[in-house]
């Protein structure tokens, strides 16, 4: 649920980095955090449990510049992993903008990659949304591991299993040193804002 | 959940209904948000230190969160929340069905006080926003 703000001319949109628990939601969003100029970033907000693992979200406030005239806000939320924070993850999903399914290369993981993707397209069901019209992108993370001895997922593998039906761009990544990091942060930026934009601000001539 | 879209003339009337109710009451701080987390409007003590995107986060979830736990036990919804601090206190409540009001106020002013205000406020502000049908 995107704010339009006409008083101030700003824009305020929400993207949620969706996926299993331990694939990179959070590594991503704290290399945008560390590489961003201080003016352009808010404060980053993490809510942690024991360990590293996400317990209801870690926020990213950023200031994208502006667009026909409309300073661009976005909100980057991540959502818990773990099955058993299935409700926190739907409650962060509420009024998303634009979504970003980060997969983990990790052969280990293939299965909760593609109950991951099942588990956010019921979620956005419920919420009457629906993957096809969202603005989506896909990061296949941890890219740095293939060709190392730990069994990875080919490309060919990753798109079969997630993007046959959903047919989006998808980004290779390797967050933790930042590749395709900022790639995928561009890309779901602009569909977002193009989206949001074209429901509101582009009178229809 | 639609998109919420402001203009200038609904904002003053919000923040001018805010200021004469809550901020005159003797309340620091007064956020309005949506349920994504967003600040609609924020009102009295302009407090450098209060980090309000994270806050109207937090609370956007907390209050996800408690409607949630309200539907567990039987119940539709909570339709405000109350946390005491020892100095000051924090006071949410349901604005139509897209926004929050967030009130933060010190020991000053008395619960009951805030409670009333925010009643009266929540139908003025519905109306302004066009939440009330
Ligand atoms: N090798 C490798 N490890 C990664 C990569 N991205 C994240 N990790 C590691 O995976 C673990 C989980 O990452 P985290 O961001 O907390 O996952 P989240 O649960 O999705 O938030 C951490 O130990 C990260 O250092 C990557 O691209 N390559
Ligand atoms: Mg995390």
């Amino acid at each position: 649920m995107a704010l339009i703000d006409l008083s101030k001319r700003e824009v305020h949109c929400k993207i949620v980095y969706y996926g299993p628990g331990r694939c990179g939601k959070t590594t991503n969003l704290l290399y945008i955090y560390n590489s961003m100029n201080s003016n352009a970033k808010g404060k980053m907000l993490t809510i942690e449990t024991k360990g590293d693992r996400t317990l209801f979200f870690d926020l990213l406030p950023l200031n994208l510049g502006k667009i026909k005239d409309f300073d661009i806000r976005i909100q980057l939320y991540t959502v818990p992993g773990q099955a058993i924070y299935e409700a926190t993850r739907k409650l962060v999903l509420k009024g998303v903008d634009g979504l970003v399914f980060v997969a983990d290369s990790l052969r280990v993981r293939r299965q909760k990659n593609i109950e991951s993707l099942k588990d956010l397209k019921k979620n956005l069901v419920d919420y009457n949304l629906d993957i096809e019209t969202l603005p989506v992108v896909l990061q296949y993370n941890k890219r740095d591991l293939a060709g190392s001895p730990i069994p990875t997922l080919s490309l060919e593998e990753l798109e079969e299993d997630l993007n046959s039906d959903l047919g989006v761009k998808a980004f290779q990544a390797a967050a933790t040193k930042g590749v395709g990091v900022f790639e995928t942060l561009k890309d779901i930026s602009k569909k977002t804002v193009r989206y949001v934009a074209t429901k509101h601000l582009v009178k229809p001539k | 959940m639609a998109d919420i879209i402001l203009t200038g003339p609904a904002l003053e009337q919000a923040r001018t209904q805010i200021d004469e109710s809550l901020v005159q009451a003797g309340v620091h701080t007064v956020l309005l948000i949506d349920h994504a987390g967003n600040v609609v409007a924020s009102c009295g003590k302009n407090r450098k230190d209060l980090d309000m995107t994270s806050l109207a986060a937090l609370a956007a979830a907390n209050f996800g969160a408690t409607s949630q736990m309200a539907r567990i036990i039987g119940e539709d919804d909570f339709s405000l929340l109350f946390h005491k601090g020892k100095k000051d206190s924090i006071h949410f409540a349901k604005i139509g069905r897209e926004m929050i009001l967030i009130t933060i106020f010190g020991d000053e002013v008395s619960l009951g006080l805030v409670r009333l205000r925010v009643a009266e406020l929540t139908s003025n502000i519905e109306k302004i926003f066009g939440l009330d049908n």
